[in-house]
């Protein structure tokens, strides 16, 4: 299962900021509510996180020794 | 009422949210309501050029837009993000200098913007707004001096690849992933230093960014930055 930006759907405030940001279209709003859509597209660029002003969305990093 | 009088109580409405008009009656709303401009950008549109002079203070009515700085080399430091209500631009109105950033929408955004002149009759008119744009400045010069100080004074980079070590795991799960805001929090910095940080890191040939995975591909040449700051 490929990794996707994690939500916390009682942070987000229905802004639609990421949903505007997002240049692979993983995100939706469906009636005011954010979800995401797993897409091989989302190259982890962390835009969405860096402009939802709520927190509710976010993008964490696994860090891993080659 | 005239058919133009629900757009007003529309703009007065929000006036009253962007940060250099709060605390103002209904009434000193409506005489600034004619010195607004709207404008509408596409995400990606870039509204002011660092280095060209600007006439304008722009608030955001709705969306947001990245300020940023580009390096000799086209390296892109983002500044700061603003968000609604609030307020950029206004450094070069008021020292009538170029601008000290470029400003570019992060997503569709709708901006008010205000012309130099107009700002400075609506500040002689209106005592309230000049403790707004004090108030408001004096924030901008608290983000800014965080910054310098990230910038000039602490090896953030250092710090970060120390963080880097502690979390790093096998790739089996075992660890917890950070996010680049909680790096920020732990390494004592601004968000907007991380991604430079890793960028830096990663073009050291330290680190590979691959997605969501911090790849340490020179573990000793990070032990060796992490332990510059030990
Ligand atoms: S990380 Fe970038 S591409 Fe992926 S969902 Fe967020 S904004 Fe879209
Ligand atoms: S930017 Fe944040 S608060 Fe706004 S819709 Fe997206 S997840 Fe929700």
């Amino acid at each position: 299962m490929l990794d996707m930006p994690r939500i916390e759907i009682e942070k987000c405030n229905g802004c639609g900021l990421c949903v505007g940001v997002c240049r692979c279209g993983a995100l939706v709003l469906i009636e005011s509510v954010i979800s995401i859509i797993t897409t091989y597209e989302c190259h982890w660029c962390t835009d969405c996180e860096l402009i939802c002003p709520t927190g509710a969305i976010t993008c964490p990093f696994e860090i891993v020794i080659e | 009422m005239s058919p133009g009088s629900g757009i007003m109580a529309a703009e007065i409405e929000i006036l009253k949210s962007i940060s250099y008009f709060s605390g103002l009656s209904t009434e000193e709303l409506n005489s600034i309501t004619k010195f607004i401009s709207k404008k509408t950008t596409e995400r990606g549109e870039i509204i002011l050029l660092e280095g060209e002079p600007s006439v304008e203070v722009y608030f955001i009515v709705s969306g947001a837009v990245k300020l940023f700085k580009t390096s000799a080399e086209g390296k892109e430091q983002i500044l700061n993000i603003v968000r609604q209500w609030e307020s950029f631009g206004d450094v070069a109105v008021f020292d009538g200098a170029l601008n000290p950033a470029g400003a570019q929408a992060m997503v569709p955004t709708m901006l008010y913007s205000i012309r130099r002149n107009d700002i400075e009759a609506i500040l002689r008119e209106h005592p309230q707004v000049s403790r707004n744009v004090i108030q408001v400045l004096v924030s901008q010069v608290r983000h800014s001096m965080s910054l310098v100080e990230d910038l000039s004074f602490k090896h953030v980079i250092d710090r970060v690849a120390k963080i880097l070590l502690e979390y790093a795991g096998d790739g089996s799960g075992n660890r917890p992933r950070l996010t680049q805001q909680e790096m920020a929090a732990m390494v004592g910095t601004a968000r907007e230093m991380i991604g430079r940080s890793l960028k830096s890191l990663e073009e050291e040939g330290v680190i590979r960014l691959d997605r969501h995975r911090v790849v340490i591909t020179d573990n000793e040449a990070l032990k060796e930055l992490a332990g510059a700051n030990a």
